[in-house]
C-alpha cells in the first residue's frame, strides 16, 4: 500500500514538470493558434544554454536561471518576429510545418555544436537532498522545488492574464485577431511577447529537467509529447487545467512504473488515449 | 470658420485578387463634420472603410489623414494617429468583460478627454455591467461598448460601420443620439449606413456608392429623394 503511495506522491512531482513544459505550449496555442512543434527542441536548448553558462560561469544551474530565462525570452520574441509571424495567417498548418522545420534544425545544430553525448547539469548536494515523510515515502528537494515552481508559474500566468494590461492584450488578439489591430494593438509584437514568456517556462523546464535526467539534442521531442498530453488530458480552458493533466500523466507514468518499469511510458500514452477517447475536451475541458 | 480638412481620399482603388471592389473613390471629410456613406449591399462601402483603417492594401497618396499620407499603413499605426472605427457587427472581445473591452481602446494611449470615468457618463447603464462579459450584453449595450471602445482610443475622426445592423429601431434612434453628442463633443464621423433615412437624418455631408463608385453626393439636405433613388440603384 505504502509502495503505492510513494509511486502517487512521486508521480505528482514529476506531474509539476510536465504541466511546464506544457503551459508553455497552451499558451502560445491559445493567443496565436500556434501549435508549436520546436517546443521540446526548444526546452533542450535552453538545457544547453544553460550548461554553456554553468560552464563558462561557474554558475550553480539553479541560479544560471538569471540568465538562460532572459536570454530564451530574446530567442522566444526573435523567433516570432523574424520566422512564425511571417507564417501567421487563417491557416494553421504554415507555421506547424515551419516550427517542424526548426525542430530539425535545432536539433542538428545542437549535434554539430555539442556532439550526440548525454550530458546533464550538476546541481550539487539539492539533487540528492531529500525529506522523509513515512519509512517508504521520501520526497526529493528537487522534484518538490518543480512541483512548487510549476504551481508558482501557472499562479503568475493566471494572474498575467487576468489582471494586466498585456494579458488583456493576448487574449484580445485570441479572440479576434483582425479587431485586435483595429483597436491598436500591434499583433505582431504581442505574438512575439507570448512567445518571449513561452520561453521563459521553457527556460524554467529546462534547467529543471537538465538537474534531474541527461539529455541529448535529441531529447526534445519525447518532452513534446509529454507536453503535449498534459494540454489535452487538462483540456485547453485555463491552466489550473493543464497543471492537472500534467499531474495526471505523472501519476499514471509513475503508477505503472511501480508494477513493472517497462510500462511506464507506455501506460502514460495508454491513458492519454483513453482520455481523448472518452472526453476529448479534456478532463477539465467545457464540454460540448 | 473655415472648414479643417481631416480626411481625403483620393481616387482610391481597391482589389481583392483579381476581383476589382473600388473604382477610383474620391470623398472628403472636415473636421466637426459627420459624413454618410449610403449605398446598397455590395456597393463597397465596408471596403472603403477597411482600406481606410488599413485592412486593405492602397498607395500612399490615396488616403491623407490631417495632412499625411497614410494608405497602406498598418492598422495599429493608423489608430494611434487618431482614426478608429466602430466595426459592423461590433466584433466585441467575447472572453473579455465590458471594462476589459473598453480598456484595450486606451491601449494606444492617445491623450485625450475620453477616459473610462467619461464612457461611463455618456453610457451610464455600461458602468452596471463593467464586469460582465461583453457577449452577455444586449446588441445595444453592446454597441455602446463598441462606441466606447472606439472612443477610448481618443479619435479625431470615428469610422461607425453598419450601427444598426441588428437593432430594433428605437435602440438605432438612441445610438444615433449619442453620436451627435459625441460629435458635438469635438470629434468627426463617417457613418455607413443602409438605413438612408437615417443617415440622411443626421449627415451634413452624403456619399451614394453604387458599385464601386461615388454615384451621387452633396450636402444631405440638398439631395432629393429621387436622386438618391436613383444613385442609390442605379436606374
Amino acid at each position: 500500500m505504502e509502495h503505492l503511495a510513494n509511486a502517487l506522491v512521486q508521480g505528482v512531482m514529476i506531474g509539476g514538470l510536465y504541466s511546464m513544459f506544457a503551459v508553455g505550449l497552451a499558451l502560445i496555442f491559445g493567443v496565436m493558434r500556434l501549435v508549436n512543434i520546436a517546443h521540446g527542441d526548444l526546452i533542450v536548448l535552453s538545457a544547453y544554454v544553460a550548461l554553456v553558462a554553468t560552464q563558462s560561469l561557474g554558475l550553480n544551474p539553479l541560479v544560471s536561471l538569471v540568465v538562460v530565462v532572459p536570454v530564451m525570452a530574446l530567442v522566444g520574441y526573435a523567433l516570432q518576429r523574424g520566422l512564425f509571424n511571417r507564417t501567421m495567417g487563417a491557416d494553421v498548418l504554415p507555421p506547424l510545418l515551419v516550427s517542424f522545420g526548426l525542430s530539425v534544425i535545432i536539433q542538428n545544430a545542437l549535434l554539430m555544436s555539442f556532439s550526440a553525448d548525454n550530458r546533464r547539469l550538476q546541481a550539487g548536494s539539492i539533487e540528492v537532498a531529500s525529506v522523509t515523510l513515512t519509512d517508504a515515502i521520501s520526497i526529493g528537494v528537487l522534484p518538490l522545488l518543480q512541483l512548487v515552481l510549476a504551481v508558482l508559474v501557472i499562479f503568475g500566468l493566471q494572474l498575467l492574464l487576468y489582471r494586466t494590461a498585456i494579458g488583456r492584450a493576448f487574449r484580445a488578439v485570441s479572440d479576434d485577431p483582425k479587431v485586435a489591430q483595429l483597436m491598436g494593438l500591434n499583433n505582431k509584437h504581442v505574438f512575439g511577447l507570448a512567445m518571449a514568456l513561452s520561453c521563459m517556462i521553457v527556460a524554467l523546464a529546462g534547467v529543471l529537467l537538465a538537474i534531474r535526467a541527461n539529455f541529448d539534442p535529441a531529447t526534445g521531442p519525447t518532452r513534446l509529447i509529454f507536453g503535449f498530453e498534459a494540454v489535452i488530458i487538462g483540456g485547453l480552458t485555463n491552466f489550473w487545467g493543464t497543471l492537472a493533466g500534467g499531474i495526471f500523466l505523472g501519476v499514471v507514468q509513475s503508477v505503472a512504473s511501480s508494477f513493472d518499469p517497462g510500462w511506464q511510458i507506455l501506460a502514460g500514452h495508454i491513458a492519454f488515449l483513453v482520455v481523448l477517447a472518452v472526453r476529448p475536451n479534456g478532463l477539465f475541458g467545457a464540454a460540448n | 470658420m473655415p472648414e479643417a480638412q481631416l480626411l481625403r481620399v483620393n481616387a482610391l482603388k481597391t482589389f481583392y485578387g483579381d476581383f476589382q471592389a473600388l473604382y477610383g473613390v474620391d470623398i472628403e471629410v472636415s473636421a466637426g463634420q459627420i459624413v454618410a456613406i449610403i449605398g446598397a449591399n455590395g456597393a463597397g462601402k465596408s471596403t472603403l472603410l477597411n482600406s481606410i483603417v488599413g485592412l486593405n492594401p492602397a498607395p500612399p497618396s490615396a488616403i491623407r489623414f490631417c495632412g499625411t499620407d497614410i494608405g497602406g499603413e498598418a492598422p495599429y499605426r493608423i489608430v494611434r494617429r487618431g482614426l478608429t472605427i466602430v466595426p459592423e457587427g461590433r466584433r466585441l472581445f467575447t472572453s473579455l468583460s465590458v471594462e476589459e473591452n473598453l480598456l484595450i481602446g486606451a491601449e494606444v494611449k492617445r491623450p485625450g478627454e475620453w477616459t473610462l470615468a467619461k464612457i461611463y457618463q455618456l453610457f451610464p447603464i455600461l458602468r452596471d455591467f463593467r464586469n460582465r462579459p461583453a457577449r452577455l450584453l444586449s446588441g445595444g449595450q453592446q454597441q455602446m461598448v463598441a462606441i466606447g471602445r472606439a472612443l477610448m482610443s481618443n479619435p479625431k475622426l470615428l469610422l461607425c460601420d453598419e450601427l444598426s445592423l441588428g437593432l430594433a429601431p428605437v435602440v438605432v434612434k438612441e445610438i444615433y443620439l449619442y453620436i451627435k453628442r459625441i460629435v458635438a463633443g469635438g470629434v468627426s464621423a463617417v457613418i455607413v449606413e443602409q438605413d438612408i433615412q437615417q443617415a440622411l437624418k443626421i449627415a451634413d455631408h452624403v456619399y451614394c456608392m453604387l458599385e464601386g463608385r461615388i454615384a451621387l453626393q452633396g450636402p444631405a439636405r440638398s439631395l432629393s429623394r429621387e436622386a438618391i433613388a436613383a444613385a442609390y440603384f442605379g436606374v
